[in-house]
């Protein structure tokens, strides 16, 4: 077919010439003719199909039928297969007994319901003279008010109602306490063992061997009577240990390290999840909920990912006891960056 | 008004009597007339407004089940339920009556399967619905408020869906609370303060679950329906857009009438979709909160992913990286007081690409108004391939949404696929810029392809398969010549030429009359027009041998 | 109702004797191996499988480990790694590995239990390392509730809090932990492998790992009381299903609905 035009505007002239010629355009056919189904002229299919339709009522019924069966039939006896059994037959029996009675009816309408294609009028949404008069009443109520005419009434009103909502937003002042300086503060403390999330029982630096890492949380953390939760989102920390060679700590922080076990703030600085995917062999901190990633060799900064600061270091030692304690609180808040950080 | 003076009327049959009695005492019969038989256009993709809508009815009916035992308490408790693997453990009273409801009341893990899975139909319902009315143009006059209120309800479904996913207050969902607190910290000035408040305090505290609880219960369903009452009533007013085609223009609406056949259908449609969701929720397993245990800010799980809706958010805060060529995205700005954050690493993912989808969904009945200057009615939907550009720009939002959905389970895609996490970001970070632009090219070349293979069966027919050998040896396939009312349906578009800028009344065409001019020459130089009368008269001349072959088909069967 | 809930259980009845197998597989295991002796310890070897050991070491381990064990640039020494390592290494196919890759995979084992042990034997020679794991700590009877908690704390955020397993960084991963055996999970909490942090008896208990175990081997064996678990993936997933086959179901309905009959 190779003279075939292909319709592209270069190759076709016709194509650059509609849109302007109204008259050459195809004009509409009007509604196709209506073509009779089979249980339109077949007394025998409408009969099957009024049959279908009962049986799929029928399937709903067997549906509630089986829930009242899974509901009071099925016994819970505390094992998770009762349970799932339970589950699924109740919710099998909703969803025969639903799909049932939806594809019934629909079966019903497509198949004996008069199925004529109706052609309705738009009604225009309003008339012309409606909305000329709308204009009007809304131009006149406008000019009766005068506000035009009156900009001090105007001004202020528009600077009371600019006012008014002030007290809606100030009414939940009490929602909850200033944050003062909460965020810049745990409960670490000099002297404060580290000790095992979540049982709290201290960690001796000989139980700390190199490859493994420790999930840590203050000593004094379980103790609390409130807040609980509170501290231990910011308190939470990661003890790992390494060769003492593979750490590069910078000037001032060599002695925050004990024997190359290393503690550092497991909330990450990016949104605030717990950075607690240590890789012993890269010694990379990962975080799993997006994906930032720590070199712990580099005092954890930021080698991937969208953190921008290294994660919190917590200096520690030991006590006399041989127990790992922190020297001090955090030097920096830990967690996500706020507009009063610094 | 009837005349009510007239003798009276006496209704004949038992429904007809059940009809006036309801009349005379609430007088609907003028309602009746109007609704009773208004036509309806039928077509599959006008129903994901129906699916939204009995998603919503489903929510109501679980929600208020799971309420009844839910117990939005932040106070701590030991669990002593059923469920073996978390006896004993501590855990706050919301997160056991969770468990309550899962473990030792007879359906309530049905229902809240239920609950769960319709929430995640409405949300994608509610999408596609806006997808469809944006590919087929719907939005245009005069449905662009009912456009706006559309966009609404999907950011108050959003809503709904997030207030409802944190209330088990269970780790998966605590953590995306931490998240969420991460990204309220980071706003300027009153980030800090707004999460105070929010939290009752320190994160997590023991208010942020029953404060949810109250926004999900009551404040956004309340809004939903009143946005959802104002969306239905616009579209009576409007009456139903409906697809091109023979008979349908727009000045009327083709379809069934509402009682029986439509109302039926439509009837019918809830039940169906309510079987669906109890069908999934009977069958696959969704939230499983005994999974992920009770919230502690120590724990987090691998694949820690919100629900699907708000995923795109969350996956732009992934591939945001902290720093871009050794520029930190978190600035230190020295001001008169002090030293402040500006969290860019945080905010931008989080407004940006959420501001640019919503602001550019809300404004594009406009843009395109000002754009085309079509100030007309429109009734009548465009097929897709017919507005090419439009396309393309729904395509390119289309795909920079997936590119952040994609994002989202990016450490998902590494285990399956086998890849690495981190070439994942690279690939996806590259295609957040590139892919949105090769989408829109692609589909508007795809488009107009199909409009010329629509042209080309208008004027020459269809394939049929069919190839003979003419006397002197050729080859040829037969074509089939379509029926009018089939033609009609390809050839029955507007296809309007760009438009130079306009002078104004000085004369003078100003900047933005020509920025209208280029923006017009976008949306309108690539075209294919419509085949017309003409040409199907001149290319039958040339396809006689091919109309009478045709006929010699008959003869051969 | 009985009979129903009987056939209900049948596949899963299957499952749990698989996992009983398994289970007594690595239990019978550990009792022929190292009867109650928790240090590394050479006198649990017979001197023919250290010897027997180190000749399969020679032929298969050495390109990479060195002679000796003492470590090349392709594979580190394994001085102080201890059977247990072997056990879980060799025991699971990882080792020898196929092709240096980002980590190790599970494969078809290439050594069969007796030669498994014997170059057990003959690497706990080379130093002080983690012993095969006692049978007591791997019979999966203890606290399946603190098994939880400790397995939130400890494991989840890499393995997933469903043991589904999860990302790493650079194409390395958390793999899956349904059907790894008992004593595998011990051996490997003990010792470490590839960039799995050590989990030494310090830092979790013996008793802590047993509930460890426990707490998976009843969350494998009890399966998902809501239906099928889609891969117990969470979100991702459940959204992935909700847009292909839900989806397509609802869209399948809306065109049978809005279609004509014949």
């Amino acid at each position: 077919m190779g003279n075939h035009s292909d319709g592209t505007p270069t190759s076709s002239d016709a194509v650059a010439k509609a849109g302007h010629e109204e008259v050459d355009k195809f004009q509409d056919p009007g509604l196709p003719p209506h073509r009779l189904r089979l249980a339109d002229t077949d007394p025998k299919a409408a009969k099957r199909a009024e049959r279908q339709v009962a049986i799929l009522f029928g399937i709903s019924i067997i549906g509630t039928l089986l829930f009242f069966f899974a509901y009071f039939g099925i016994r819970l006896d505390d094992t998770i297969a009762t349970l799932r059994m339970q589950n699924l037959f109740l919710g099998l029996g909703i969803a025969f007994a639903m799909l049932g009675i939806g594809t019934g009816i629909v079966h019903w309408a497509r198949a004996l319901m008069p199925d004529h294609e109706v052609s309705e009028e738009r009604h225009e949404l309003r008339t012309e003279e409606d909305r000329l008069a709308a204009v009007q009443i809304v131009d006149d109520i406008v000019e009766e008010t005068g506000i035009k005419r009156r900009p001090l009434i105007r001004n202020t009103l528009i600077g009371a109602m600019a006012l008014a909502p002030l007290p809606a937003i100030a009414i939940f002042r009490d929602l909850g306490p200033l944050p003062g300086n909460t965020l810049r503060h745990t409960l670490w403390k000099e002297g404060e063992r580290l000790s095992r999330d979540p049982d709290g029982t201290p960690i001796k630096a000989s139980d700390v061997t190199i490859g493994s890492a420790f999930h840590v949380i203050p000593e004094s953390l379980n103790s609390l009577e409130h807040g609980k939760l509170n501290e231990k989102a910011k308190a939470v920390v990661l003890l790992m240990r390494l060769n003492p060679e593979d750490l590069n700590p910078s000037a001032g922080r060599e002695d925050w390290a004990y024997n190359g076990i290393v503690a550092y703030s497991k909330i990450c600085t990016h949104v605030g999840c717990p950075v607690a995917l240590y890789e012993q062999q890269t010694h990379h901190l990962l975080c799993p909920c997006h994906q930032s990633t720590f070199d712990l060799t580099q005092e954890c900064k930021v080698i991937f990912g969208p953190a921008v600061r290294p994660l919190p270091q917590l200096p520690i030692t030991v006590d006399s006891e041989g127990y790992l304690v922190a020297q001090s609180d955090f030097h920096e808040p830990v967690g996500p960056s706020f507009w009063e950080r610094g | 008004m009837t005349s009510t003076t007239q003798e009276k009327y006496v209704p004949k049959t038992s429904t007809g009597r059940i009809t006036d009695f309801v009349d005379q005492r609430v007088g609907g019969s003028g309602m009746l007339r109007e609704f009773g038989r208004k036509v309806f256009p039928d077509h599959w993709s006008f129903m994901f407004g129906e699916v939204a809508l009995y998603s919503f009815v489903i929510l109501l009916l679980s929600g208020t089940f799971l309420t009844f035992f839910f117990d939005p308490s932040m106070a701590e408790t030991h669990y002593n339920g059923s469920y073996v693997p978390l006896k004993g453990v501590e855990m706050s009273v919301a997160y056991s009556s969770s468990l309550n409801i899962s473990f030792d009341i007879r359906g309530g893990l049905l229902m809240r399967q239920i609950h769960h899975w319709s929430a995640l139909l409405f949300v994608a319902a509610v999408s596609v619905h806006m997808l469809r009315v944006f590919f087929t143009g719907a939005f245009r006059k005069p449905r662009e408020l009912n456009w706006v209120v559309g966009g609404v309800l999907l950011i108050l479904s959003m809503a709904a869906g997030f207030t409802g996913y944190s209330l088990p207050d269970d780790l998966l969902s605590g953590n995306g609370l931490r998240i969420i607190d991460g990204v309220i910290k980071s706003i300027p000035i009153v980030g800090t303060y707004i999460s105070f408040f929010l939290f009752g305090g320190e994160f997590p505290g023991t208010a942020i679950i029953g404060r949810l609880y109250m926004m999900h219960i009551m404040l956004v369903p309340a809004l939903i329906l009143l946005m959802v009452a104002i969306h239905l009533f616009m579209v009576v007013i409007h009456k139903h857009t409906q697809y091109p085609g023979p008979g349908r223009n727009d000045r009327n609406v083709v379809g069934y009438p509402l009682g029986p056949v439509y109302a039926a259908k439509a009837g019918g449609f809830f039940f169906i979709v309510f079987g669906i969701i109890a069908f999934v929720a009977a069958t696959f397993t969704i939230n499983p909160i005994w999974n992920y245990g009770p919230y502690d800010p120590s724990p987090v799980s691998a694949g820690t992913q919100p629900d699907w809706y708000i995923g795109w958010v969350d996956g732009a805060l992934r591939l945001m990286p902290g720093w871009i060529f050794n520029i930190p995205m978190e600035w230190h700005i020295p001001l008169p007081w002090g030293v402040n954050t500006l969290t860019l690493n945080v905010l931008i993912p989080a407004l940006i690409p959420a501001g640019l989808v919503f602001t550019l969904l809300f404004t594009y009945p406009w843009i395109e108004r000002w754009i085309t200057r079509d100030d007309r009615e429109h009734h009548v939907l465009d097929r897709p391939r017919n507005v090419p550009t439009r396309t393309g720009i729904g395509v390119a939002g289309f795909i920079f949404y997936c590119v952040m959905w994609a994002a989202a389970s990016s450490d998902l895609i590494a285990t399956h696929f086998q890849v690495s996490l981190n070439d994942v970001t690279y690939w996806l970070r590259a295609l957040f810029f590139i892919g949105p632009i090769l989408g829109f090219i692609v589909a508007r070349r795809v488009a107009l392809a199909l409009q010329r293979k629509d042209r080309e069966i208008a004027l020459h027919g269809r394939e049929t398969g069919r190839i003979v050998r003419l006397p002197h040896g050729e080859f040829q396939e037969m074509h089939a010549q379509l029926d009018d009312y089939k033609r009609y349906k390809l050839v029955g578009y507007e296809s309007p030429l760009p438009e130079e800028g306009i002078p104004n009344e000085n004369g003078i065409v100003t900047k933005t009359e020509k920025r209208r001019a280029l923006l017009s020459r976008l949306f309108f130089e690539d075209r294919v027009a419509p085949a017309t009368p003409s040409e199907l008269a001149a290319g039958h001349g040339h396809h006689e041998a091919i109309e009478s072959s045709d006929e010699t088909k008959s003869v051969e069967h | 109702m009985k009979a129903l809930s009987q056939k209900r259980r049948h596949p899963l009845a299957a499952l749990a004797l698989l996992v009983l197998g398994l289970m007594l597989t690595g239990g019978l295991y550990a009792v022929v191996t190292t009867v109650n002796e928790a240090k590394a310890d050479t006198t649990t070897f017979t001197a023919q499988q250290v010897d027997e050991g180190e000749k399969l070491f020679v032929a298969n381990c050495a390109t990479c480990h060195g002679v000796g064990a003492s470590g090349t640039d392709a594979g580190p020494s394994l001085a102080g790694v201890g059977a247990a390592a072997v056990d879980f290494q060799v025991g699971t196919g990882r080792m020898p590995m196929q092709m240096q890759g980002p980590q190790a995979r599970e494969k078809p084992k290439q050594f069969n239990a007796d030669q498994t042990r014997e170059l057990a034997a003959y690497v706990a020679t080379l130093g002080d390392g983690p012993a095969l794991p006692e049978e007591q700590y791997i019979d999966g009877k203890g606290d399946a509730a603190v098994g939880g908690e400790l397995f939130r704390v400890n494991c989840a955020m890499c393995h997933n809090a469903a043991a589904a397993g999860g990302a790493l960084t650079r194409g390395k991963f958390a793999p899956a932990l349904a059907g790894v055996s008992n004593s595998h999970m011990y051996s490997a909490m003990v010792t470490g492998p590839q960039n799995m942090p050590v989990f030494n008896d310090a830092n979790i208990s013996p008793e802590g790992k047993r509930d460890i175990i426990t707490f998976l081997n009843t969350i494998e064996n009890q399966g998902s009381p809501g239906g099928a678990k889609l891969g117990s993936l969470g979100p991702v997933s459940e959204g992935l299903f909700l847009w292909t086959a839900v989806m397509g179901v609802v869209i399948g309905f809306t065109i049978w609905l809005t279609s004509r009959t014949s």
